[in-house]
């Protein structure tokens, strides 16, 4: 038992109706990496919160080095050795890395000092801080060094990242890889939540899978193999098997030359973006976050302002239009049909306060008699989604933002799909889903895609992206890196564009 | 010219008024608070400012009452009433998490119906003015720098030439400059407003901060009020003369952008404008028209800070919002 | 588990499942009862019984038909300026002018009043009248709303200076270019066709009122308008993604506020007043913004919180007169009752779990 750092028991915890956690039996040892595998949504984090004294456990008992403890709050947590490293990072944009370091600490504030102790921790783990700078002025991975820095400076034994590398090259990646090795020779235990297999398989000693928010086992990274662990974590065996039917008669329907936008703080957000959309066919889009996904499909429907270039639209009269200098509004009043599914749901895509009828009067509620709005057409069509998609909800007036996460989605993607767009654009249109749900989304946008829709998905599982798509565009610092046929590519191919500014390859 | 120096140097006792309610303020946004009730709260310390100094006077009698504690005993019901004011803004914003802006607009009321009922019962109460003895009303405006200081050509009345208070707000806005920028304290309560996220995975009792913060902040607030009654307004209750000075001071705040040091030249700034139909006369202007210079030039104050983009000069992040942690 | 009772905290919060609407409001009238016992205190600090102090009170706003109408004629201002600045709330609008909107429809009024009143008839006068007052009042309301459009300029403070703005102008007017005989500072009495018609002993502006009620809440159930505001309230994004023009429509709707606000200024001088003081508005801007907000901005539900604050405010006044308690207790018990009625949204939206009760919630 000396070995064991903190063991949780038979842990539960639930969010009103949702049960996040439930029985959830966990040991992290010291001098070890443990990996805690589970698709989204299957409860890693919100355990992890746990143990970092964001939430309280319903029921069930955390040990600390044998004995029972209860973590109120993160102040707790570090008493006990316990830091925790967050998906989104915990800094104050406006202070300097040693003030964000020494944030809520006991002892006297002597920046000399802390600059000093940060520059000893840095040496002895291989990490690289200015402590002077400030946090707005640093690169999404300096951030992460900071973060994680931060946690040692408090002497956290058992260090906790959650899903550390989504927002990484792989040279950063391996950087980091290669600290946590560091620090497991210093006998930290060091808790992984991921759900990147190839990962797990790499760094760790331990893989503890949950699926659903409960636990399923603990096994030896080198006693067992990629299948295994996905197995336990999707619960059945599946080669992902999408189906993926031909369209016969292609024809281009967006056509992109030259896009280049930048944001307000002047920084290009685009750069000379060239691609063309064709009827028929599913056109993913692969990309380290960040790359410019997002300014991608909010340039193509007007949302984003653009700098330079030319998106053109060609109707069925084989007509082009340019979309570039119009409005949502003008593009729409022009005959452009487009759908999006973009990746803040309730934030863009939809009102979190107003129920499945008025979430679908978004689209309509132009139509209508004079001044008055026409609420019928819309109520029609909530029942439709509600019925056809099965959303749980109690009744089409129920506020969406009250829904669960999969719910949500099948409002938002029923009502963008449901004028049968000719372009369908959708972000990250299965984050956060389950299994099924998610397989419900792909055959709705493979249906649309056998209308003769042009459809667009921005991804973030390779895997998905591979069996789904027809072609991949990857994204590269805003740049174009590649297009390739998704049917005869590989993931490490596309793993390579990722991270190769411009590219080098044009396989369209 | 003669007369600029005249209208600033004149200025520094309405100014103080606004430093103490602008240097109240700064301290609570920083925590993340927004209590637009600082009208309100200025009110209260106004009159129960006066009461105290009043009370005190009639305890020992006029002969035996000291100036210097009349002060300390006005400066200390002041700042009571603004704490009290900040306590109950606290409890129901973080406790009870409801909305801030209508909750500050709520102490506005609240606040100057309590001073306005306070102001009359005591009245009511003794018969006449709820004012002090002249020998007390002159300690309240003593100017207390050497004389020979005042006499340095143009500056000497602006610098040395004003009331203790006005060197008493000063000393506050060094204070509070040092404990943001120098005190561990001082880096949590930034962190608080901020990002209370980040403060609280660090440990930071972020409930407890902005208490602290929004009822001393309240507190500083309502002793401007106490000035502005003792000093601007000679040590007598008058309802109507207070209005405003509690929104100018919100809006110095953005003026000042949140930073302690800028409300010392801010606040002269803006005392200069209220009192300038009375020095500098435009005689085919209306009097009426040029009173409301201030507020046009706050209202063109806040056009320009809007369109500057600096990320060292904007409000705290999370000013205005409340936070509860599992909802984040 | 017994010892994890011990060691967990002893109360903990979780949001509540959503509450049905009549209970929900259940607990806001229990808020007001409360804020009406807390009122009593200032009034026992000043020697009085409070069950006689709003005895007083009800009696001398509702006991006899000529309380009854300085009582509505107290509400009809209040309800108008809440009804005006509803959608801006909505749209997170935080209009807080309506006290310099409404001044400026009153100055609009009134040039049509003292420059033509004498010569055009009623027929032409008034409707002249109401239409250049929303006008002035709606353009006070849309300078603010076109720098937020433009540039996110902080609507708070901005819609607040220019009340004072709209005020220094009146006072300008009322002691400058329009005072009557030199040396007044008051503006001679209009003529009288410039008068709105009683109803019921009371000047037709309650009419007109009512009929904003209707208006307002067709406008932000039933039409397109109300729904733009409703959704860019939620989130500015997704109206951008709808294809909402977010400047134009915060405009139009800052115009609206203002427009409505403006011709309460118009009842004021026309129903009420028959001349222009700098105080015309006297703090009602202010207090709508509480009825607006307590209404949870549903128009019927103004009525009645303005009735109530009328009601405190004319009882307040004769409680001065009869029993010598200030008037400005009528603040104070509105300042509780703001107060009561925020607090009280935390036991609609979130439960209190005690140590040990796992599944039992406390709401009260």
């Amino acid at each position: 038992m000396q070995n064991c750092a903190i063991e949780l028991k038979n842990i539960r915890k639930t969010f009103g109706p949702v049960v996040a956690n439930d029985g959830i039996n966990l040991q992290i040892n010291r001098g070890e990496i443990l990996c805690l595998l589970g698709e989204n949504g299957s409860g890693k984090t919100t355990l992890m919160n746990m143990l970092s004294g964001i939430y309280q456990p319903d029921s069930g008992s955390i040990y600390a080095n044998g004995e029972e403890v209860f973590i109120r709050s993160p102040h707790d947590a570090y008493k006990y050795g316990i830091g925790m490293i967050h998906q989104h990072y915990h800094l104050v944009d406006v202070f300097t890395a040693a003030q964000n370091i020494i944030l809520g600490l006991d002892e006297k504030m002597d920046i000399a000092a802390v600059n000093d102790k940060v520059k000893d921790i840095c040496d002895r783990y291989g990490f690289q801080v200015d402590p002077r700078k400030k946090v707005y002025d640093m690169s999404v991975s300096q951030k992460q060094t900071v973060e994680i820095v931060k946690v040692l400076y408090r002497g956290a034994e058992i260090l906790i990242l959650d899903e550390p590398t989504a927002v990484l090259t792989p040279q950063e990646t391996d950087k980091l890889f290669a600290v946590l090795r560091n620090m497991r020779a210093d006998g930290k235990a060091i808790v992984l939540i991921t759900h990147k297999l190839a990962e797990v398989l790499s760094v760790s000693d331990k893989v503890a899978i949950l699926r659903k928010g409960k636990y399923i086992a603990t096994v030896n990274t080198k006693e067992t193999s990629q299948q295994e662990l996905t197995d336990m974590m999707v619960g059945h065996s599946v080669t992902l098997n999408i189906d993926r039917p031909k369209y016969d008669k292609p024809a281009d329907k967006l056509i992109i030359e030259g896009l280049t936008v930048t944001d307000r703080e002047g920084i290009k957000r685009l750069d000379n973006v060239s691609f063309t959309a064709k009827t028929g066919e599913i056109l993913g889009v692969a990309g380290i976050a960040g790359s410019g996904q997002r300014e991608l499909l909010e340039s193509i429907t007007g949302l984003y302002p653009i700098t330079s270039g030319s998106i053109k639209f060609v109707n069925d009269k084989s007509e082009n239009i340019e979309l570039v200098g119009k409005t949502p509004m003008q593009i729409r009043q022009v005959g452009v049909g487009m759908g999006f599914v973009p990746e803040d749901r309730l934030g863009m895509g939809l009102v979190g306060s107003m129920g499945m009828t008025n979430n679908m009067m978004l689209r309509s509620w132009r139509k209508g008699k004079g001044v008055f709005f026409n609420k019928k057409e819309p109520e029609n069509l909530a029942n439709k989604v509600w019925k056809d998609l099965e959303v749980v909800t109690p009744s089409t007036e129920f506020p969406v933002r009250r829904m669960s996460g999969g719910n949500i989605q099948k409002v938002l993607v029923g009502r963008e799909i449901a004028s049968r767009p000719p372009v369908l654009l959708t972000a990250y249109a299965v984050r956060g889903l389950d299994i099924n749900t998610s397989y419900a989304i792909y055959n709705l946008l493979t249906e649309q895609k056998m209308n003769g829709s042009a459809v667009m998905y921005v991804g973030e599982e390779l895997d998905v992206l591979l069996e789904l798509c027809d072609r991949i565009l990857v994204l590269c610092a805003g740049q174009v890196s590649g297009i390739v046929d998704a049917r005869k590519t590989t993931k490490e191919e596309i793993g390579l564009l990722m991270t190769t500014v411009g590219g080098s390859k044009e396989a369209n | 010219m003669t007369n600029l120096f005249a209208l600033i140097a004149a200025a520094g006792t309405y100014a103080t008024a606004l430093m103490f309610g602008t240097l109240g303020e700064t301290l609570t946004e920083k925590s993340g608070n927004m209590n637009l009730g600082v009208e309100g709260i200025m009110y209260m310390g106004g009159i129960f400012g006066l009461i105290a100094a009043n009370r005190y006077e009639a305890l020992v009698g006029e002969a035996a009452s000291n100036g210097f504690l009349a002060i300390l005993i006005a400066i200390i019901g002041a700042f009571a009433a603004g704490a009290v004011a900040g306590l109950l803004f606290s409890f129901i914003t973080v406790t009870l998490r409801a909305n801030q802006n209508v909750t500050g607009l709520a102490m506005t009321t609240f606040g100057t119906g309590v001073a306005k009922f306070a102001g009359e019962h005591m009245r009511n109460a003794l018969g006449g003015y709820v004012s002090v003895s002249n020998h007390l009303k002159a300690s309240f405006s003593l100017k207390i720098m050497p004389s020979f200081l005042q006499k340095i050509p143009f500056v000497g009345k602006i610098l040395f030439g004003q009331p203790h208070f006005f060197y008493l707000g000063i000393l506050v806005a060094v204070l509070m400059h040092l404990f943001f920028t120098k005190t561990k304290k001082g880096l949590y309560l930034r962190a608080v407003g901020e990002s209370p996220v980040t403060a609280d995975a660090a440990g930071i009792n972020i409930t407890k901060y902005r208490y602290l913060a929004t009822i001393i902040g309240g507190g500083i607030s309502a002793i401007g009020g106490m000035v502005y009654t003792m000093t601007t307004a000679g040590c007598v209750w008058i309802e109507a003369s207070l209005g405003g000075v509690g929104w100018l001071s919100v809006a110095l705040v953005i003026f000042c952008t949140w930073k302690p040091l800028n409300a010392i030249w801010g606040s002269m700034l803006f005392g200069s404008l209220m009192i300038m139909y009375l020095w500098i006369i435009l005689p085919f202007f209306p009097t009426e028209l040029y009173k409301i210079l201030p507020y046009v030039v706050t209202i063109v104050v806040l056009i320009i800070a809007s369109m500057r983009n600096n990320k060292e000069k904007q409000p705290p992040a999370n000013l205005g919002l409340n936070y509860f942690r599992e909802e984040r | 588990m017994a010892e994890t009772t011990k060691k967990t905290p002893f109360v903990r919060l979780a949001k509540r499942e959503l509450m049905s609407p009549s209970k929900a409001w259940g607990i806001r009238a229990l808020s007001i009862l409360v804020a009406l016992i807390l009122g009593s205190l200032p009034i026992m600090l000043v020697g009085v019984n409070p069950v006689s102090a709003y005895g007083v009170i009800i009696q001398g706003s509702l006991g006899k038909s000529v309380y009854l109408q300085q009582t509505v004629k107290i509400a009809v201002p209040l309800l108008g300026c809440a009804l005006a600045i509803a959608p801006c709330f909505k749209m997170r609008f935080w209009n807080i002018g309506a006290e310099g909107q409404l001044t400026a429809g009153a100055i609009g009024a009134s040039a049509i009043a003292f420059y033509f009143g004498k010569t055009l008839p009623s027929a032409v006068s008034l409707p002249l009248m109401i239409i250049i007052a929303a006008l002035f009042g709606g353009i006070w309301g849309l300078i603010p709303g076109f720098f937020k459009a433009k540039y996110n300029t902080n609507e708070t403070l901005f819609t607040l200076m220019m009340n004072y703005i709209a005020i220094g102008i009146a006072a300008w007017l009322q002691g400058g270019p329009w005072e009557g005989r030199p040396g007044t500072q008051i503006v001679d009495t209009f003529d009288k066709k410039t008068f709105l018609p009683k109803v019921f002993g009371v000047h037709a502006g309650w009419i007109i009122v009512l009929i904003i009620v209707v208006f307002m809440h067709i406008y932000m159930t039933k039409t397109k308008h109300g729904y733009e505001v409703a959704v860019i309230g939620d989130s500015e994004n997704t109206a951008r993604y709808a294809g909402m023009n977010v400047g134009k429509i915060m405009m139009r709707t800052m115009f609206l506020s203002g427009a409505i606000a403006g011709i309460v200024g118009f009842i004021v001088v026309a129903g009420a007043n028959h001349t222009l003081t700098k105080g015309v508005a006297a703090g009602v801007g202010f207090t709508a913004i509480t009825v607006s907000w307590l209404s949870h901005l549903n128009s019927y539900v103004m009525i009645a919180i303005s009735a109530l604050l009328a009601v405190i405010s004319k009882g307040s006044s004769t409680l001065n007169q009869r029993l010598g308690v200030p008037a400005s207790v009528a603040e104070i018990v509105s300042g509780i009752l703001l107060f009561c009625m925020l607090s009280c949204e935390f036991f609609i939206n979130y439960k209190l779990i005690f140590r040990g009760k796992e599944s039992k919630e406390v709401s009260k």
